[in-house]
């Protein structure tokens, strides 16, 4: 797994969230559309589509994290401020876990508010 | 049913402090006159609400720094003002707004009543057809009728190109698309005339493309259904002259021997407010006008100008298209 405790940040750590919020948001959709096109009534509840929802939600969410808490070992937990601009590897490495750090919270969120509308509506409507 | 006038009343009053004239009227989101434009207005209302007190806040803000605070923000005061007021106060602004729209989906798409009402848009007019419960299909074109109180369900659909169904006083707007049946279910809340329009550029006789759309007590309804399943009654030399020159090859008059259908049917016409799907007022002398200057009027539209025929015969077809009501 690509966040599994890299040692080094690198292009791939800083990709990891987003790519986890777009493969989420491309299941949700993937589900949803199935379900309502074999449904075909509108009325009809897809409980299943929505647990399918809420699980890779909760697996989208832990990874995020998981890549949010290696992305603020590679920025050095904060001990030095920003930009982080300086010609060093450290200074690389911190920006990458920094800029990492910000896409989690991003991706996280954007997870959430993507996942939302399988909480308030339960058929193909 | 849920009852929501006492706060739509409210909102409207609020509303109407900022922007005094032009919400209200025929065709306005603001002047909501049914269930699902009250919930849509009353969203518009909390969102400009919102969006006007982050404003403020805004300018207050930027007049603060410009203005009033001398001292330079400690670096860690402004990386926490940074976090906060950009990131995490938006964020859940946002997720509150969010939430308030979701919840409102659902009862925006609930079932319709017995009632079903299937349009069919083309260019640029608009084919309409009650489907009473238990009874037979009612065909009528470019006007609406409605019984007040009931859950209508709209079945739409096109013919040629893709329009768009709005009665902003009613509901939002829902495409409509060739090859698909889209449903809207509405549900009219105060009795009264209201517009409709299409909504999605459709060529060039587009914004001509309107109809007139009247909510009824339920009673009226039911006897304005009755009226326009029977067939047309009346008879004179527009008749004859309607008949003789080919009219009825594009355009259904029941009770004739028009039995068209690649126009409006005309079985009723004289009983509609507007012409030529909601541009004319209907009178004798715009009935003529359109025919003899369809394309003038409503430019690309498939009907051809009748400016050929006998001013007298012409004057006859458009007395007695008002008479079928």
């Amino acid at each position: 797994m690509l966040i599994h405790n890299r040692r080094h940040a690198d292009l791939w750590t800083l990709l990891a969230p987003p790519a986890i919020w777009a493969l989420h948001f491309l299941l949700c959709y993937v589900l949803g559309s199935v379900a309502c096109a074999k449904a075909g009534d509108p009325f009809a509840a897809i409980p299943l589509p929505r647990l399918g929802v809420g699980l890779a939600t909760l697996l989208a969410l832990a990874l995020i994290l998981v890549a949010g808490r290696q992305a603020r070992r590679h920025w050095g937990f904060g001990t030095a401020d920003p930009p982080h601009d300086d010609p060093t590897d450290d200074d690389r490495q911190r920006f990458l876990g920094f800029a990492t750090l910000l896409l989690c919270a991003l991706s996280f969120v954007a997870v959430l508010f993507v996942a939302l509308p399988a909480l308030t509506i339960a058929d193909c409507r | 049913m849920r009852d929501t006038s006492g706060m739509t009343g409210l909102w409207r009053a609020g509303g109407g402090l900022l922007l005094l004239p032009g919400c209200s009227g025929i065709q306005s989101a603001l002047d909501p006159a049914g269930f699902e434009a009250a919930e849509l207005a009353r969203l518009f209302w909390v969102m400009l609400a919102a969006g006007t007190i982050i404003w403020l806040l805004m300018l207050a803000l930027s007049l603060h720094a410009a203005r009033r605070r001398a001292r330079p923000w400690s670096p860690r005061a402004a990386g926490r003002l940074i976090l906060w007021g950009g990131a995490v106060v938006p964020t859940l602004l946002l997720a509150v707004l969010l939430v308030y729209g979701l919840v409102l989906m659902p009862a925006l798409r609930a079932p319709g009543g017995p009632l079903l009402v299937e349009v069919e848009a083309e260019q640029f007019w608009w084919r309409v057809r009650y489907h009473p419960p238990g009874g037979a299909p009612v065909v009528s074109a470019n006007a609406l009728r409605l019984p007040r109180g009931e859950r209508v369900e709209l079945r739409l659909s096109a013919r040629d190109v893709i329009h768009s169904f709005w009665i902003p006083n009613l509901a939002g707007k829902m495409d409509m698309i060739p090859g698909r049946t889209n449903r809207l279910v509405l549900e009219p809340r105060k009795a009264g005339l209201y517009r409709g329009a299409c909504a999605e550029f459709c060529g060039a006789s587009h914004a001509l493309m309107a109809f007139e759309v009247e909510v009824m007590e339920p009673a009226d309804f039911a006897a304005f259904l009755a009226r326009e399943a029977a067939p047309a009654t009346a008879a004179g030399p527009g008749r004859e002259a309607f008949l003789k020159h080919g009219c009825g090859a594009c355009h259904s008059v029941r009770g004739t021997s028009a039995r068209g259908v690649i126009g409006p049917d005309l079985t009723h016409l004289g009983g509609r407010r507007g012409l030529g799907a909601g541009i004319l007022e209907n009178t004798a002398a715009q009935r003529a006008a359109f025919i003899a200057r369809v394309g003038q009027i409503k430019p690309a539209a498939r009907m051809p100008d009748y400016a050929m025929l006998p001013r007298g015969e012409l004057e006859a077809i458009a007395g007695w298209l008002g008479d079928l009501r």
